[in-house]
């Protein structure tokens, strides 16, 4: 380690690893710290890894013979459960599996170590075990960091990429304390099965993989999901909910879990695994009102330190790895210029507004909350569906024109026009 | 009060369970401390629901009803931080270990 650099990233995650990796190869002096014992091991995602974006920055990344890749995901399930009943909605392609396959099951910790290494190769230094406590500023600028063991390190630009419960956004005083109603808790179990009995239950071809997400019962009426996802010898279980929720139930996610598992949708398909890892983390679902400013004089925050999740269609990671990236580029330019100002590193904001990551989060924006002020969908839609389906595939010797009466009684329960309402804020997730 | 006490499913696994799956790099100090850790502190009354000792998904933290105090087991803490937020009086002071020391996930 030497006392200054171009550039110091706190976090060797998805996001700081994908910055460290552009400033290297165009030959910046580049720091990566990171306060686990190893990279990854702070770490937890469902998980699924979305490859476009990291084919950006490590082309055809899941061909290397150690690529941390589980199995390309071929189908992908939702479920709207109720206590006894389910309507799964799937949708399979090998079209999946072909160019850049869409996206791949991982094990997060073993994907961390690989990323992490991809940044050492490309000439960024790297060093686990080392906290950042604290920036150093002068004349208001970042001009470096502080470790906890006091040591005072210096770079032209810092970029936080520290997660979730980033020190660095708020000891650069741009982020408040996040409050219940912002995050999500969730709670995961990797659960061991064999890939022959996994291939079976999910009716999989050797080798691939599929997801599953629950809605309805399974989130005992609190906002969000549960998740089944197939690993290559074992499966990820995960509950994830509103923190504020689990707070207003007092309810534990390790509970949670173990009443998940017994769902009858889920306890076949899990039967016999034994747990070999559990895991709890937070997942940053403020969206665009709770993003901190992104850059100021010396620093660029990215990732979930930058409330960068989409979890309306479960991305994180990869806004990461972009906003990463795009983050990398800025600094770059700032080199160039000699400007790390927080006008030389602008083109970081500018090129994250002309991508994905802020369109989408400028579409998604406002839908929990309209989800939030619809109850319906936690408990009564889900009845309602497994109500109609259940009419439409009985043969109970009634006539039929009497299940068309039935169905039409059960929705005026809530009123068309009140169903129609429920329904529109979906649109933002529906493609 | 919650809103209401959720059964569990008989049989269901313990949270000391799941946390046996776990390694940690075992550090000698706390990183958790209660702002206010008096017997005026507001876990003992004005906190009802106290949501560190319902919620916290590694049981960091319970109730001790004889000494009336909330008892920190940090060599438990699996590092999420909702404790931070779900203290309605802001009294939990949670930082990270440094030296690598605390959880190690393997699969995460």
């Amino acid at each position: 380690m030497s006392d200054s650099y171009d550039s110091i990233v706190v976090g060797a995650g998805p996001a700081g690893v994908s910055a460290a990796i552009t400033m290297a190869r165009a030959g910046l002096k580049v720091l990566v710290l990171e306060r686990g014992e190893y990279p990854g091991a702070k770490n937890v995602q469902g998980a699924v890894l979305y490859s476009r974006m990291l084919h950006e920055i490590v082309p055809e990344f899941w061909k290397d013979p150690q690529a941390p890749v589980e199995r390309p995901v071929v189908e992908q399930k939702m479920c709207v459960t109720t206590e006894d009943s389910w309507i799964t909605v799937g949708y399979k392609s090998l079209k999946f599996l072909q160019d850049v396959p869409n996206c791949f099951t991982i094990i997060r910790v073993r994907f961390d170590q690989w990323y992490a290494k991809k940044a050492e190769e490309a000439g960024a230094e790297l060093f686990a075990g080392v906290m950042v406590q604290d920036l150093v500023k002068k004349d208001g600028r970042v001009v470096g960091i502080k470790t906890s063991d006091g040591d005072e390190l210096l770079a032209s630009a810092v970029v936080a990429a520290d997660g979730v419960n980033s020190i660095i956004a708020q000891k650069a005083g741009v982020r408040r304390e996040l409050k219940p109603s912002e995050v999500a808790l969730g709670a995961k179990e990797v659960i061991a099965l064999s890939s022959s009995v996994i291939e079976d239950r999910f009716q999989l071809n050797p080798g691939e993989g599929s997801t599953m997400e629950m809605f309805g019962a399974t989130s005992l009426g609190m906002l969000g999901y549960v998740f089944l996802y197939t690993n290559k010898e074992s499966v990820s279980l995960g509950v994830g909910c509103k923190l504020s929720d689990y707070q207003k139930k007092g309810l534990r996610p390790s509970d949670h879990l173990e009443i998940v598992k017994k769902h009858p949708l889920i306890a076949k398909l899990i039967s016999g695994g034994k747990t070999l890892e559990y895991s709890a983390h937070l997942i940053p679902e403020g969206g665009l009102p709770s993003m901190p400013p992104l850059v100021s004089d010396g620093l660029l925050i990215a990732g979930d330190a930058a409330q960068m999740t989409n979890p309306a269609y479960r991305e994180g990671s990869n806004l990461a790895m972009t906003s990463g990236k795009l983050a990398g580029e800025a600094v770059v330019e700032a080199k160039r210029k000699g400007d790390f100002s927080k006008a030389g590193l602008a083109s970081y904001g500018e090129k994250l507004q002309a991508s994905y990551v802020m369109q989408d989060l400028a579409e998604v924006s406002g839908l929990e909350e309209a989800v939030e002020k619809s109850p319906g969908f936690l408990e009564f839609y889900p009845k309602l569906a497994t109500q109609l389906a259940h009419l439409r595939f009985s043969a109970d010797g009634r006539p039929k024109k009497t299940h068309l009466k039935e169905a039409l009684a059960l929705a005026r329960q809530r009123g068309f026009l009140r169903i129609a309402k429920d329904l529109w804020p979906l649109r933002k997730a529906a493609l | 009060m919650n809103e209401k006490t959720i059964p569990l499913p008989p049989g269901a696994a313990t949270v000391e369970s799941k946390l046996g799956t776990l390694e940690w790099k075992k550090s000698p100090q706390t990183h958790i401390t209660l702002r206010d850790a008096s017997e005026k502190a507001p876990c003992v009354d004005l906190c009802k629901d106290r949501p560190c000792t319902t919620v916290c998904p590694a049981k960091v933290y319970e109730w001790h009803a004889p000494e009336k105090r909330v008892i920190v087991a940090y060599e438990n803490c699996i590092e999420c931080g909702a404790c931070r937020m779900l203290c309605p009086f802001d009294n939990i002071a949670c930082d990270w270990h440094g030296g690598g020391m605390g959880v190690k996930y393997k699969y995460g």
